[in-house]
């Protein structure tokens, strides 16, 4: 059979397996022969060659390790003259194990040269680092800032039906003033909340109204003295929030207030 | 076609009487309230075992409604009708039956007469009630309302059959009845300040919000389609912070489908539901917006529109629009210096005051007819001892309504504008009450924890 015989065999074959599998494909996908194989490739040449340097296995165990603990580097190759890891490990022999102790987590890098070529492969040692921790303890318990103005800001006091600021809550502002501008200092983010409050006698409607007025009068004033206005937010409470429930004078006066609380 | 007549006459010259005694009643000269005669009903078979709650809250409702005189039972006569066919003419001077004059002369005198009877009919409670002019000649002309009415065979059932038969009477006599409204207030018995709403007569109380924080203030809109009322939003907590309230804030309800509406608040320290505008589509509030002290100002329903309507260095809050005209507002100032009764324009202009300036002078309420107030005053008593009062805005007369028994506050008009709700400090613990506008007819309503603020709706009828 020549060449274009045989060619032309195969034509026949190919145009006859396109006819056989759009006749029965459609009804039937059961049926359809399995393609024939693949003709020959042409052999290579048989040309001698030099094996290639090959690393087999290159693992890092365990692979995550806290700081301060060690992993085991284990490797084999063949085919290699030449072979080294990074990092400071240097030249290793074809197969080998070796522990170390990164500090943070690092990538080994071994490499392996022979005659028939190189080969590398890397692993990484996760290092993970603890949080670091808590500074050393002061002498004296430290306090929050909320807590700090909790403890030593002052309240101001109102007369009945008032948002004037008396004397006394002159002098409890002037410190509360003082104390706001150190926290403020201290602590960036804070913001403080001036609460006003009242006691149970107005109307409650009245009382929102007047309570409103009385926090911003003590916010008013604490600017006044050179306090951040806006790190100040003013909140009535009006009668909704008695610090006291008893009805008397020394009750309802302890109502009649602005107090400070720390804001969000 | 005569009788028609003469019934039709009646009925008007009854109803023209009965809107003079509102008047009178509010304004303090109670005039002659109208006679009624209510017998004790009988109940066929079982029905008899829920008569007592059935006669009770007949002659309660009757009386509580403040237009009729309840006449004592105790001078009625010995055969009482239980239906028309009982009526019999006396003959020749002698009594044969029941008859009109035995209830229209001495020593009864009465000029109505409510009668008839209930029975268990197909499992259910069957009330035949009637309403007899006992002033006319004959029954055929007599009567003014014949129904029947139909309840659960229980109490619950006895009692609804007995409010619905006062109602149509009340009606019929021009005082509009009490079924159906409803009572929306600010209760802490959950431990924290929410929403509830009950019946007129304290039945049926419903928590409707639960924010967790302080909710009060409660408004209703005169359809009964939307509440507004002032809240303090909870902020969530954060490191370091434990969750807070936030700066009070307006938000608005659907009464139908009980959703938060959108409304806009100002960016301000406060901001406070006051009244909703009888158009229901507006809301007056009182806010610190644009830097000031409380101030009142008027919103859209949906806190867009707003603009200023007070503008003084005084506390101003409790606006509330006539709801007649819509066209003038009452509202509680301080800008004489204690908080006092103010009325204005809506646009603001011709201010008046209402109070002498004696004491404290709040919580304002306009009565239907748009020509009362309600209000809490101290004066005469110390500082947060309010007591209730009534002013007829025209001729600024007043009516004091409590007199010292506890601290009575926030006053607000049922829809019959002959009814007051209030609340009242008279333990250690805030109650609401209903009272007749002539301070008569007290009732507590609630009893678990504190309730306040309370505000009489139409209800959903």
């Amino acid at each position: 059979m020549s060449a274009s015989d045989r060619l032309h065999a195969s034509k026949i074959a190919a145009a006859l397996l396109v006819l056989t599998i759009a006749v029965v494909a459609p009804g039937c996908k059961k049926k359809v022969p399995p393609p024939p194989p693949p003709p020959p490739t042409t052999a290579p040449a048989s040309v001698p060659t030099v094996a290639r340097a090959a690393i087999n296995s290159f693992t890092a165990e365990p692979s995550t390790i806290e700081k301060g603990q060690s992993s085991t580097l284990s490797w084999s190759i063949s085919n290699a003259t030449d072979m080294s890891i990074d990092n400071g490990i240097g030249a290793v022999q074809s197969r080998g194990q070796r522990q170390v102790f990164p500090t943070s987590s690092t990538t080994y890098t071994l490499t392996a040269n022979g005659p028939g070529g190189s080969d590398t492969r890397t692993v990484t040692v996760s290092v993970n680092t603890p949080p670091p921790p808590p500074p050393a303890a002061p002498t004296g318990p430290r306090l929050s800032s909320a807590e700090t103005l909790q403890q030593q800001s002052q309240d101001a006091y109102f007369d009945y039906d008032k948002s004037d600021i008396r004397a006394d809550a002159r002098d409890a502002l002037t410190r509360d003033a003082g104390l706001l501008k150190q926290i403020f200092t201290q602590d960036p983010n804070f913001t403080v909340v001036v609460e006003g409050h009242c006691d149970e006698r107005g109307s409650a409607e009245y009382n929102l109204a007047l309570g409103d007025r009385r926090a911003s009068a003590a916010k008013d004033f604490l600017v006044q003295l050179g306090v951040a206005g806006d790190r100040i937010k003013t909140i009535s409470y009006g009668k909704e929030r008695p610090q006291c429930t008893e009805a008397n004078e020394e009750c309802w006066q302890k109502n009649r207030r602005a107090h400070l609380s720390a804001g969000q | 076609m005569k009788r028609h007549i003469i019934l039709l006459g009646s009925v008007l010259c009854i109803c023209a009487l009965a809107l003079a005694q509102i008047k009178e009643k509010i304004t303090g000269n109670p005039g002659e309230k109208i006679p009624i005669a209510v017998p004790d009903f009988r109940g066929a078979g079982d029905a008899q075992n829920f008569m007592n709650t059935f006669n009770g809250t007949l002659w309660g409702e009757l009386q509580n409604s403040g237009q009729l005189k309840m006449i004592p039972k105790t001078s009625y006569p010995l055969t009482i009708p239980q239906q028309p066919a009982d009526f019999r003419p006396p003959l020749n001077g002698k009594s044969q039956g029941p008859w009109l004059s035995d209830w229209s002369g001495p020593p009864v005198n009465s000029h109505y007469l409510a009668f008839g009877y209930t029975a268990t009919q197909n499992g259910q409670l069957v009330l035949y009630g009637w309403l007899y002019d006992v002033q006319q000649a004959n029954p055929s002309s007599a009567q003014l309302l014949a129904k029947v009415y139909v309840g659960s065979p229980d109490e619950a059932g006895s009692k609804k059959i007995a409010q619905e038969f006062a109602a149509d009477i009340l009606k019929l006599f021009g005082a509009g009845s009490l079924m159906g409204t409803r009572i929306y207030f600010m209760s802490d018995r959950t431990g924290h300040k929410e929403i509830w709403s009950m019946n007129y007569d304290g039945s049926d109380q419903k928590q409707f919000t639960s924010y967790r924080t302080i909710t009060t203030f409660p408004v209703v809109s005169a359809d009964g389609t939307k509440i507004a009322f002032t809240t303090y939003p909870m902020r969530p907590a954060s490191p370091g912070h434990p969750a807070t309230e936030d700066q009070p804030k307006i938000y608005v309800h659907s009464l139908e489908t009980g959703r938060k509406l959108v409304y806009l608040n100002q960016n301000a320290s406060m901001n406070a539901a006051s009244d909703f505008m009888p158009d229901n589509r507006h809301l007056l509030i009182y806010s610190t917006a644009a830097g000031s002290v409380s101030q009142i100002f008027m919103t859209d329903i949906d806190g867009g529109g707003f603009h200023r309507i007070t503008n003084t260095r005084s506390l101003e809050v409790e606006a509330k629009a006539n709801p007649k005209t819509g066209a003038d507002i009452v509202f509680t100032s301080g800008r004489g210096g204690t908080p006092q009764i103010y009325r204005m324009n809506i646009d603001g202009t011709d201010v008046a005051r209402l109070t002498s300036g004696e004491g404290d002078a709040v919580n304002p309420s306009w009565n239907p007819d748009g020509q009362h107030i309600a209000f809490a005053w101290t004066r005469g008593f110390e500082p947060g001892n309010f007591n209730i009062f009534i002013m007829d805005i025209a001729s600024q007369e007043l009516i004091q309504l409590t007199h010292g028994a506890g601290r009575n506050e926030n006053p607000n008009w049922a829809p019959d504008g002959v009814h007051l709700v209030f609340s009242s400090k008279r333990g250690r613990s805030s109650q609401i009450f209903t009272m007749l506008a002539d301070g008569t007819g007290l009732q507590q309503l609630t009893t678990q924890g504190n309730n306040e603020k309370p505000v009489w709706t139409k209800g959903t009828q």
